[in-house]
């Protein structure tokens, strides 16, 4: 086989091995995190500190009865969570994850798909999320899902360009559209979050609604339109858009890390080799780790934006900010500072 | 090295061009008609790309850019008509909106 | 392997085109269109334009047909009924139509001989390329598409917009005795 494509395969294995992991542990982190915050004990009877309930959720899932509305469109109704997970596993294929390695002569970037479009292919991927939302509340067949899916994409697509332009401020003084360019960009220079703080700001906010975590969470939320767009989903359905929005969440967290916090590099170390990507691996998902934890942090402490206040900030506070980030970053990068 | 001739390309582009008109030719939904149209200025840029790659030019790469610029614009404009018109007739069944007949 | 790839993803573009324009759902085949757009983008990554294919995907798949899809749900378009009547001639006549369209096209190619393709060139592919003749040579042409969008934006706003008069505040669509010009005009009519 061509050795290009094993090394791609492998790539893909260690990051989908990272990936996968994310929901079963964020679900844990959630309801232990949630319950810290809310002063009480949280799960804490299946295994020490209640670590194993996410294998007790996982059996349930299995084990619940999958139950499809009568009247739904049959294969859109069982497509929807297929396309939740679809952009969810394919976003991630553009992270560096540490230096280059050279292995037997060839020096092998530590991205899946090296490729010149880089973070542009990321927000193209990340723009499909929204057919599993519109697809998943119009199978239904139910008056609250359809309005819950409607809001949702309304929501994803809104919230789309501010962070796709506080994505490009960051883009301007590197010159390139690969993450790993901006990691070295970020090396030479400071992270990127300390000039661009606006930006970093907008990106959060942005990310935020992308994923439909609270404070943007309507379209799903438990005491809102019953369930939102996933109210007929059970069982394993139901557990796949569970497992498509964490995972969601966890590529934005890696692209927010890499764009605003160097990533997978540490200031001031520079070991190469095997050893170096370990430790840029590792320190990957301490970084995503702690992006995730603001994220659950966030969620329990904000209460929810009505759907109107939720578009009036995306179109007339985000953007407006997002360009004004772009235009002083664009000032800054033409008069040498960055 | 590609084993692909250009032809190829060009008779996929051809193919679904023709698909495209028969759709906008005989469907009755004025969504429909619209979606059939999307699909003839995809094969007209897949075209466009087939040979700004044979001839080393990139300018065909560049029409494609704002083929799908002025895409995107005729989209949003035709689909508000849509709503526009919904609004006065209550069906987009283009049979039923002939205003210009007689 | 790139025969392969190009085989696989011309079938499927072909098969989801079809299924676009045959399709009696409108959800269906918006969704089949997606299908469609994907071939098209892997295909033009193929000849050497990776930023246009992600470009497709960006735009036409993640913003146009949404847009698409949004509209359908927001008229409740129902599924098409049997075409009827002077519809189904149109048929008899655009079919054959496409069918001397493409033999034209095939015997072009046929007597041409196959010319095989260029070998990709870095310049071609690149990203750095493209950009400059962007912002060089087409300046004018990227600065009147910008103006176009604007446009295309206010007057969508404005063409979507209820009327001013609506009394009713709830929502896109109006009361049943929503009196528009043409209703009005009809009921002046003898």
């Amino acid at each position: 086989m061509n050795p290009g494509l094993v090394a791609t395969l492998l790539k893909y294995a260690v990051m989908f091995g990272v990936f996968i992991n994310v929901a079963p542990i964020m679900n844990w982190v959630e309801r232990r995190a949630c319950a810290y915050i809310q002063d009480r004990p949280g799960p804490n009877r299946v295994g020490p500190l209640g670590l194993f309930q996410p294998l007790a959720d996982a059996a349930k899932f299995m084990f619940k009865e999958d139950v499809t509305p009568a009247a739904a469109d049959k294969l859109l109704y069982l497509m929807a969570p297929v396309l939740a997970l679809l952009p969810a596993f394919t976003t991630f294929v553009i992270i560096p994850f540490g230096p280059d390695l050279t292995v037997s002569g060839r020096t092998i970037p530590l991205v899946v798909a090296p490729v010149d479009t880089g973070v542009l292919l990321f927000l193209a991927l990340s723009s499909l999320a929204v057919y599993s939302l519109v697809l998943a509340g119009y199978a239904s067949n139910n008056k609250f899902s359809l309005i819950g899916g409607i809001r949702a994409s309304a929501q994803l697509i809104s919230y789309e360009l501010a962070l796709t332009l506080s994505v490009l401020a960051v883009l301007l003084p590197v010159n390139s559209f690969r993450l790993s360019d901006i990691v070295a960009y970020q090396q030479a220079h400071v992270w990127n979050f300390i000039p661009q703080i606006l930006g970093f700001f907008v990106f959060l906010v942005a990310s935020f609604a992308e994923t439909n975590r609270l404070p943007f969470d309507l379209p799903e939320a438990e005491s809102e339109l019953i369930a939102g767009f996933h109210t007929e989903y059970s069982a394993m359905r139901f557990a796949a858009f569970f497992q498509a929005e964490y995972t969601n969440m966890a590529a934005l967290a890696a692209l927010g890390v890499t764009l605003f916090f160097g990533g997978w590099s540490l200031p001031g170390v520079h070991i190469g080799g095997w050893l170096g990507a370990i430790v840029g691996l590792v320190t990957l998902i301490a970084k995503i780790g702690i992006c995730m934890a603001v994220f659950v942090w966030v969620r329990w402490t904000f209460p929810r934006f009505r759907y109107d206040q939720l578009m009036r900030l995306g179109w007339k506070v985000l953007l407006p900010l997002s360009i004004l980030n772009l235009i002083v970053v664009a000032a800054m990068t033409l008069a040498g500072w960055l | 090295m590609s084993s692909v001739p250009i032809s190829w390309y060009l008779m996929l582009a051809a193919l679904l061009f023709a698909i495209g008109t028969v759709g906008a030719l005989t469907r009755r939904n004025g969504i429909s008609i619209f979606l059939s149209i999307e699909l003839m200025l995809n094969a007209a840029n897949l075209t466009l790309v087939a040979f700004s790659r044979q001839m080393g030019d990139r300018t065909g790469q560049l029409i494609v850019f704002f083929v799908m610029a002025v895409a995107a614009a005729e989209a949003a404009v035709g689909l508000a008509l849509f709503i526009a018109v919904f609004r006065a007739r209550r069906t987009i069944d283009i049979n039923r909106l002939n205003l210009m007949r007689g | 392997m790139e025969t392969f790839i190009f085989l696989i993803f011309a079938a499927l573009a072909v098969a989801s085109s079809l299924v676009v324009v045959m399709h009696r759902s409108p959800v269906y085949a918006t969704m089949s269109l997606v299908v469609t757009l994907f071939s098209v983008a892997v295909l033009f990554v193929l000849l050497g334009a990776p930023f246009l294919g992600t470009l497709q995907i960006l735009i036409y798949a993640g913003a146009i047909v949404v847009l698409f899809l949004f509209v359908i749900m927001l008229l409740n378009l129902q599924k098409e009924g049997e075409a009827a009547g002077r519809r189904r001639g149109q048929l008899w006549v655009a079919l054959p139509g496409a069918l001397i369209f493409i033999g034209m096209v095939g015997l072009v190619f046929w007597r041409a001989g196959a010319p095989d393709l260029q070998p990709l060139t870095e310049d071609l592919v690149s990203l750095k390329g493209l950009a400059t003749a962007l912002f060089t040579d087409y300046l004018l042409p990227f600065e009147i598409v910008g103006l176009l969008l604007l446009v295309a934006v206010i007057g969508a706003t404005v063409a979507a917009r209820k009327a001013p008069d609506a009394a009713d505040d709830s929502g896109v669509l109006p009361r049943e005795d929503f009196v528009t010009e043409e209703t009005a005009r009809k009921e002046a009519r003898p």
